[in-house]
C-alpha cells in the first residue's frame, strides 16, 4: 500500500467531518450525544488538518482527481503552500471552536442539535474543499455548499424574522458574489472551456482581459469577505448567528474570500498590473476606515466587533494591494514583506476574533443581553472569560506584545518601503494610505477599548447581572486554545514567518525567511536590524515586570489592602452604576468629529417629556446610497413584467399559443 | 384520382369530417350544441381509425377505436350533459372574439398547419399520412376555441377536442401510439374531465358564475 500523501490526509478529514455531520442526524434530539461525542470529534479532525497542514509547508504541490461530480467534469484538487497556510489556519480555529461549541449549544434554540451538527460540519468541509479545489467546478461547488451551510448556520434561531431578514440580505450578496466569480473563471479561461486552474495558469490574457477578470474577483470575493460597499451583509449576518457560527464565518470563512483573491491575482491570472494594487488599496482604505469608524460607534457588541471584521478585511486588501503594487514593478523582496503581513494577519484575526466572538457568545449566555449599554462589571463574575477577552481585545488593538502587533507593523513597515516605488504619483498617494492605516490602527484600539471597558469593567450596569455565571469547562478550553494561538503567534513571529515563507514564496518567488533567520528566533528584523526590529519577548517581559512591580509597590507602600468605597458623586445626591459613561456615551468625540460619515436619528429629551430618554440611532450611508434605489429600481423593472401576467387565462393561453406556432414555423424542417 | 385506394379515400373523408366539426364547434354558440359537436368528433375520430385498423391490420387499433368509442362519444359528453344540467349553463356562450373573426383566424391557423405538415407528411410511410395536416389543424383550432371562451366548460370542451387532434396526428402518422399509451392518456383525460367538474362548482359557488374572466381577480399584485 503507498504512504498516503498529506492532500489524502486532508480528504479524509473533508469525509470525516461530512461523516460526523450525518451521524447528528441519527439522534437529531439527543443534546448530550451531537455535543459531547460529535463536536469533540470535529475538534479532533480540525487539529489533524492543522497539523497536516503545518507538515506540508515548504513540500512539493500534491494534486489528486475525484472522480465524481458530473462524468466528463471529476474534481480536480491540489494542495500547495498558499492552500496549507489557509488549511492550517482553518484546522487550528476550528479545533477552538467546535470545543467551545461542545459546550455553547443548548437544546430549544431554533434548528434542531442534529441538523445544527450537520451544517456546520459540512460548512467546515466546504471550506476545506474551497482551499483544495483546483479547477472552477470543484470551486464553485465547494463554495456554494459554504455558503448555503453558512446561510442555514446563520438563520439558526429562525423564529424570529430579524434573522430571517439578515439571512436572506447574506445569502442574496454571497450569490452576487458568487455569479461575479464564476465570470471572472470564465474571463480567465479565455474561451478554451478547460475550467482547471491549471489551464488557467497557462493562458496569456490580454491586459483588457486580465482586468477584467481581476476586477471581477475582486468584486465576487470582495462581496464574501466584505469589502465596502457589498459589505452590508456583515453586520447583520453577524449578530444574528449563535456566536461559535458568527467566530467561524469572521475568522475563517471570510479568510477563504482572502485566499481566492490571493489565488487569482497572483496565481492564475497572470501578471499583474500596478493599478490593480491601487484599486484593492483603495477600496481597502475605505473599508477599513469604514469599518473601524462604524464599529466605535455601535452599541450591540456582536455588531461592534462584525464591523471591525470589515476593518481588519480592509487592511488585508491595503496589504494585498500593496503586494499587487510592489510585485508588478518586480520589486519581490518588498512584495513579499507585504505579502507576509497579509498572510500573518489573516492568522492573527482568524485567532482574536474568533476568540472575542466566543466571549461575546459566553457574555451572551450568562446574561441574555447584547447590548452594551446593559452590561458592565462582568469581570467579577466570568474572570475566565474576561481575562481571556484582554487577550484578544490587546491583540485586535494592535498593541504589542500579541499577534495583532506583528501583522500591522509588517504592514506599516511595507509602507515605509514605499518610496523606492517608481513612479511619482504613487510615491505621494502611498504615503497617506500609511496614514490612514495608523489612524485605523489607532480607531481599533478605541473600539476596543470600548468594547472591553463597557462589558467587562466598572460596575454592573443592570441589577440582573449579578446572576452572570461563567463559561463552562468545554467554552474555558476553546477560549483557552485560542488566546493561546493569539500569544504565540505574537511572540514568536520569526518562527512563525519562517512557516508561512514558503506559501510567499510559491506566490511571488522569494521570502523573507532568510532574513528573519539571521536574527534567530526572538528577534524580528524583516529588512535589516538597523532600520526596524521588534524583540517580543522583551516588550513580553517588560510589560509584566512594570504590571508585577506596580502591584507589589501599591501593595507595599500605599495602603496594602483593597478597599471598596463610594466614589466621589460630585454632589448629586446619589449615584447608581447607570450613572457611569455609556456606550453611546463613550463614542459620542466619534460620533462628533466624523459627523458626515454617519447616518444618524438622534432623540433629545425635552423639559416637558413625561419620561425624558436620550436615543440615537447609526445607519448605514451605503444602504440609502445604493441598495434602496436599487431595491427600487428592481421593482419598477418587476412592475413592467407583471403587465405580462394579467391573470386573464385568455392571454395565457395565447402566449402559449403563439408560442407554438412560433416554434412550428422556426423549426420547420 | 383512381390511384388512390378506397380506404385512403375513406380516412381523408373522415378527417375532413372531423376538420369540418372543429370548425362548426369554433362557432357554436350554445353549450349543449357544443357538446353533442364534440361527441360527433369523436364518433367519426372512431370511425377513421376502425378503417386504419381494417386496412392495416392492426390488432391494437380495434382497442383504441373502441376506447375512443366508449370514451369521447359516449362517457365523456354524458359526463358533460350532466354537468351542464346540474350546473345550469344553458345559455348561449359568450365569446371575447366575434365569431366570423375567429373563423378567418381558424382559416389561416389550417393554412399554418397544412404548410408545417407536409414535409412531415411526405417522411411517413402510413396509408394515412395526408390527414397529418388536418390533425395539426385540429389541435389548433381547439386551442384557438379555448383561447376566445370565456366559460369554464366551453373550454374543457376545447381541450378535449384537442386531445381528440393528437389522437388523430399519432393514428395517421404512425398508426398510433402504444396500447399502454394511449390508455394513460384515457385515463388522464378521465380524470381530468373530473376533476375540471369538480373544480366548475368550486367556481360557482365563489364566484356565482363560471365566467373565468372573474379569476382575474386571483393573482396577486
Amino acid at each position: 500500500m503507498p504512504a498516503l500523501l498529506s492532500i489524502d490526509y486532508l480528504l479524509i478529514a473533508v469525509c470525516t467531518w461530512l461523516a460526523i455531520g450525518l451521524a447528528g442526524l441519527l439522534a437529531p434530539r439527543n443534546m448530550h450525544f451531537i455535543s459531547k461525542v460529535l463536536f469533540p470529534l470535529g475538534a479532533l479532525v480540525g487539529l489533524g488538518v492543522g497539523i497536516t497542514a503545518l507538515c506540508f509547508l515548504g513540500d512539493r504541490a500534491e494534486t489528486a482527481v475525484l472522480v465524481i461530480g458530473l462524468p466528463t467534469l471529476p474534481f480536480h484538487l491540489r494542495l500547495d503552500n498558499l492552500t496549507a497556510v489557509f488549511a492550517l489556519l482553518l484546522g487550528f480555529a476550528s479545533v477552538g471552536i467546535s470545543v467551545y461549541a461542545a459546550g455553547y449549544f443548548r437544546s430549544g434554540e431554533g434548528t434542531a442539535p442534529g441538523a445544527l451538527c450537520l451544517e456546520y460540519h459540512i460548512f467546515l468541509a466546504s471550506m476545506l474543499m474551497v482551499l483544495l479545489a483546483d479547477d472552477a467546478y470543484a470551486f464553485m461547488v465547494a463554495w456554494e455548499s459554504m455558503a448555503l451551510s453558512s446561510f442555514l448556520l446563520v438563520t439558526t434561531d429562525h423564529r424570529h424574522e430579524a434573522i430571517r431578514r439578515a439571512g436572506y440580505l447574506y445569502l442574496l450578496i454571497a450569490h452576487i458574489g458568487a455569479i461575479s466569480i464564476l465570470l471572472a473563471f470564465g474571463v480567465m479561461t479565455s474561451g478554451s472551456g478547460d475550467y482547471t486552474f491549471a489551464g488557467m495558469r497557462t493562458q496569456e490574457l490580454s491586459p483588457f482581459w486580465a482586468s477584467v477578470a481581476y476586477l471581477l474577483a475582486l468584486v465576487g470575493f470582495g462581496a464574501k469577505a466584505g469589502l465596502v460597499p457589498v459589505h452590508v451583509w456583515l453586520p447583520e449576518a453577524h449578530p444574528a448567528a449563535p456566536s461559535p457560527v458568527s467566530a467561524m464565518m469572521s475568522g475563517v470563512m471570510l479568510k477563504t474570500a482572502i485566499y481566492g483573491l490571493l489565488r487569482v491575482s497572483f496565481d492564475l491570472v497572470g501578471t499583474p498590473l500596478w493599478w490593480w494594487g491601487v484599486v484593492a488599496m483603495a477600496v481597502g482604505l475605505v473599508t477599513a476606515l469604514f469599518g473601524v469608524l462604524y464599529s466605535t460607534v455601535q452599541s450591540d457588541m456582536k455588531r461592534l466587533l462584525a464591523y471591525s471584521s470589515i476593518e481588519n478585511i480592509g487592511l488585508l486588501a491595503v496589504g494585498i494591494g500593496l503586494a499587487l503594487v510592489f510585485h508588478s514593478y518586480k520589486m519581490e523582496a518588498l512584495a513579499a514583506l507585504a505579502m507576509t503581513a497579509v498572510l500573518y494577519h489573516c492568522l492573527a484575526h482568524a485567532g482574536f476574533k474568533s476568540l472575542l466572538f466566543l466571549c461575546t457568545g459566553s457574555v451572551l449566555h450568562a446574561t441574555n443581553e447584547r447590548s452594551l449599554g446593559k452590561l458592565g462589571g462582568l469581570i467579577h463574575r466570568m474572570p475566565w472569560v474576561a481575562w481571556l477577552a484582554l487577550l484578544g481585545v490587546i491583540a485586535s488593538a494592535g498593541l504589542p506584545p500579541l499577534s495583532g502587533f506583528v501583522s500591522e507593523w509588517l504592514l506599516l513597515q511595507a509602507f515605509l518601503f514605499s518610496p523606492g516605488l517608481p513612479h511619482s504619483w504613487l510615491n505621494m498617494v502611498v504615503p497617506v494610505a500609511a496614514a490612514v492605516v495608523a489612524l485605523v490602527a489607532a480607531m481599533a484600539g478605541f473600539a476596543m477599548v470600548k468594547f472591553y471597558g463597557i462589558i467587562f469593567l466598572g460596575q454592573m450596569r443592570e441589577p440582573n447581572l449579578t446572576h452572570a455565571h461563567d463559561a463552562g469547562p468545554w467554552e474555558r478550553a476553546g477560549l483557552v486554545w485560542l488566546a493561546a494561538l493569539t500569544l504565540l503567534l505574537g511572540v514568536l513571529p520569526s518562527t512563525v514567518i519562517g512557516l508561512i515563507d514558503a506559501a510567499t514564496q510559491q506566490m511571488l518567488g522569494t521570502g523573507l525567511a532568510d532574513k528573519v533567520r539571521e536574527h534567530g528566533w526572538a528577534m524580528l528584523a524583516p529588512i535589516s536590524p538597523d532600520r526596524a526590529s521588534y524583540q517580543p519577548l522583551v516588550f513580553l517581559a517588560t510589560i509584566l515586570a512594570a504590571l508585577w512591580v506596580g502591584r507589589w509597590l501599591v501593595h507595599r507602600f500605599y495602603h496594602g489592602r483593597v478597599r471598596r468605597s463610594d466614589p466621589w458623586d460630585c454632589g448629586y445626591f446619589f449615584q447608581g452604576p447607570r450613572g457611569q459613561d455609556t456606550a453611546d456615551g463613550f463614542s459620542q468625540p466619534i460620533r462628533r468629529i466624523f459627523e458626515p460619515m454617519f447616518r444618524m436619528e438622534r432623540h433629545f429629551p425635552t423639559i416637558r417629556d413625561e419620561k425624558p430618554y436620550y436615543s440615537v440611532k447609526v445607519e448605514d450611508h451605503f444602504w440609502y446610497w445604493l441598495y434602496l434605489p436599487a431595491a427600487r429600481l428592481v421593482e419598477r423593472i418587476s412592475g413592467l413584467v407583471i403587465r405580462v401576467q394579467g391573470g386573464r387565462i385568455a392571454v395565457y393561453l395565447l402566449y402559449s399559443f403563439l408560442t407554438l406556432i412560433l416554434l412550428l414555423l422556426v423549426a420547420r424542417p | 384520382m383512381s390511384t388512390i385506394p378506397l380506404s385512403a379515400q375513406l380516412i381523408n373523408l373522415c378527417a375532413s369530417v372531423i376538420l369540418l366539426l372543429a370548425f362548426a364547434m369554433l362557432a357554436q354558440r350554445r353549450v349543449m350544441q357544443l357538446i353533442n359537436l364534440f361527441a360527433l368528433q369523436g364518433l367519426v375520430l372512431c370511425l377513421s381509425t376502425l378503417v386504419v385498423a381494417v386496412t392495416t391490420k392492426q390488432h391494437h387499433l380495434y382497442w383504441s377505436a373502441g376506447l375512443t368509442l366508449l370514451l369521447k362519444a359516449l362517457l365523456l359528453p354524458w359526463i358533460l350533459h350532466r354537468l351542464v344540467r346540474k350546473l345550469y349553463v344553458k345559455w348561449d356562450i359568450e365569446s371575447l372574439v366575434n365569431v366570423p373573426t375567429t373563423m378567418l383566424v381558424g382559416v389561416v391557423l389550417v393554412m399554418i398547419a397544412f404548410n408545417v405538415a407536409q414535409p412531415i407528411s411526405l417522411l411517413s410511410q402510413t396509408i394515412s399520412r395526408g390527414t397529418l395536416g388536418i390533425a395539426l389543424a385540429v389541435v389548433m383550432l381547439a386551442f384557438l376555441m379555448m383561447i376566445t371562451r370565456t366559460k369554464a366548460i366551453p373550454q374543457v370542451v376545447g381541450f378535449l377536442a384537442m386531445e381528440n387532434g393528437l389522437f388523430l396526428a399519432a393514428t395517421s402518422a404512425t398508426y398510433g401510439m402504444p396500447m399502454v399509451v394511449e390508455l394513460g392518456i384515457a385515463l388522464d383525460v378521465l380524470v381530468g374531465v373530473i376533476i375540471l367538474g369538480v373544480f366548475f362548482f368550486q367556481i360557482r359557488d365563489q364566484f356565482d358564475s363560471l365566467d373565468i374572466r372573474n379569476m382575474e381577480r386571483l393573482k396577486d399584485n
